[in-house]
């Protein structure tokens, strides 16, 4: 799964779905992990990334990721490789 | 060295501006760290999670308070502390020491007043349940018996009979005061006749001595004007016995059931901003006395049996985050150490819960459940949190009524009680429970005591 390309981001956390018009706000890990997934990293690096700079166990970081993940699928603001 | 940021798990939350959901509005802006200046995290670290809070500074505030707003209106006034309540004998002497008679409903809740040094004179004793054995102890302790069916009436006569005192007498009087549901339960209907047949039976027997009229007219009330018709009612079967035996009675009991400031399931609008103060209540309820044609020499005393609206903000309960769950239908979840077995009045309240530590402006919709593995155990099945983190603690708010008295053990044991003093010094006022206690009220025949497996 993949971050859609249309999806626009901002700076402050702001999530724009233009196929929808629905918009989204992140708080700032979460735009971090979107920043991430965006220049497709894998969710090994991104959970690595976050342990290297804020205060939180590895297997916290990685739960966290698969249901923030999980919801942006519920969001429809996910793809598949192949689409 | 790198110093590591604070870490918040990652929130992505849909911008709506159309209707409004039922999580409502977000009220929580502020942590709450600290209960009367001790720091929650202490309390926790010292006595365990999760722990109830009282605050015995607030108890007092509350109940001078309330004193204040009936003995500004009305010349005599007198507080009886509803055990059932909250029964923990600190929690009822700080009452008693503020001048409250105690006012009970069993009698184990009789025997626990007299154990703490209330004289059977200012007793109060009300409800269905009371057995032989509990009527003659307090007949002979003189204390004041709200009759509540006839049955305990004549009882009453007989046991009057049989050891040549004069019980002091009341009757409980249930009526139609304009809400729902009328609670016709407890006592004798005013509108259909019985009570003013039960009164007539009193007088006429002349076995027991009348000296007063009882009335609750429901729980958690937000009707002031309820209070006001309930209370001419009783004055105008005071002004009958007046003109029909000459009799005065010497007080008129208004009972209680005055609301707190929590927030009943299902009302819109927190019940801080909503639910009337004790002065409305106090204003309803004096000026239907005043105000009616009962005209007796004395003015009876006006006793007050609120226990809900003087307890309940005097007591937080705190807790810890379980875990953080995903539902089915993409609704957060987050466990508490916090039950229902503890906490009863989730039943009722959508209680207000503050995270005890500093959080950010992000906020989810969450369902918050308790640690039992039962499906009822929710504390509140929608409320818009912070991002709340295994471990972090919460706060509940206005615990105060009812959750130490209804509280059950029940897959968990019952935490500890404490109370913080006018001096901020904490004692614990109440022991957690141990299997040690459970096990110590059980038997086990000498056939079960082994199995192979």
């Amino acid at each position: 799964m993949n971050l859609k390309n249309n999806i626009a981001i901002s700076d402050s956390g702001f999530v724009f779905n233009p196929s929808s018009g629905e918009s989204f706000s992140v708080n700032q890990i979460g735009l971090e992990m979107l920043n991430m997934l965006r220049q497709k990293f894998t969710t090994e690096d991104i959970v690595t990334h976050i342990e290297k700079g804020f205060q939180a166990e590895r297997p916290t970081i990685e739960r966290d990721l698969n249901d923030f993940i999980d919801m942006m699928n519920q969001y429809h603001l996910m793809q598949d490789e192949d689409e | 060295m790198i110093t590591k940021k604070r870490y918040e798990r990652p929130v992505i939350k849909k911008l709506e501006s159309n209707m409004p959901n039922k999580f409502g509005m977000r009220t929580e802006y502020e942590p709450v760290l600290h209960i009367e200046d001790i720091a929650i995290k202490d309390l926790i670290t010292k006595y365990g999670s999760p722990l109830f809070v009282i605050s015995e500074k607030k108890i007092r505030r509350n109940y001078q308070a309330a004193k204040q707003a009936f003995e500004t209106r009305y010349p005599r006034v007198q507080f009886a502390w509803s055990y059932k309540t909250n029964y923990l004998n600190a929690v009822c002497n700080i009452f008693h020491q503020e001048g409250s008679w105690a006012e009970v409903v069993s009698g184990f809740e009789y025997d626990k007043a007299i154990r703490n040094g209330v004289p059977g004179s200012n007793i109060i004793f009300n409800g269905p349940d009371k057995s032989e054995q509990d009527l003659r102890k307090a007949v002979t302790n003189n204390s004041l018996i709200h009759i509540d069916h006839l049955d305990e009436l004549y009882l009453l006569q007989e046991i009057a009979k049989s050891t040549k005192h004069k019980p002091k007498v009341a009757i409980r009087v249930n009526m139609d005061t304009g809400i729902f549901p009328i609670w016709d339960r407890f006592g004798f209907n005013f509108e259909n006749g019985q009570a003013w047949d039960a009164l007539n039976k009193i007088m006429f027997t002349g076995t027991l001595e009348l000296v007063g009229l009882h009335t609750h007219i429901g729980t958690f009330m937000l009707s002031p004007n309820a209070y006001a018709v309930a209370a001419a009612k009783l004055a105008n079967l005071a002004q009958r016995l007046h003109q029909k035996y000459d009799h005065e009675i010497k007080y008129i009991d208004m009972g209680g059931g005055f609301a707190s400031r929590n927030t009943l399931k299902g009302a819109y609008l927190p019940g801080v901003d909503t639910n009337p103060t004790i002065d409305e209540f106090a204003e309803a309820i004096t000026s239907a006395l005043i105000n009616s044609d009962f005209r007796p020499k004395n003015p009876p005393l006006l006793i007050l049996e609120t226990g809900r609206a003087l307890i309940d903000d005097a007591a937080w309960l705190l807790g810890s985050v379980i875990a953080n769950k995903r539902l089915a239908d993409g609704r957060r979840s987050t466990i508490i150490d916090i039950g229902v077995n503890i906490l009863f009045t989730a039943f009722w309240y959508a209680h207000k819960v503050t995270p005890a530590q500093k959080f950010t402006s992000y906020t989810e919709d969450t369902v918050l459940y308790g640690p039992l593995c039962m499906n009822i155990d929710v504390i509140r099945d929608n409320i818009t949190l912070p991002l709340l983190n295994k471990g972090d603690q919460v706060v509940v708010h206005h615990v105060g009524a009812y959750n130490m008295t209804q509280w059950m053990q029940f897959i968990t044991l019952r935490p500890k009680v404490v109370l913080i003093d006018q001096n901020n010094k904490v004692h614990v006022i109440r022991n957690n429970e141990t299997l040690e206690n459970m096990l110590e009220l059980e038997a086990l025949p000498d056939h079960l005591a082994n199995f192979d497996l």
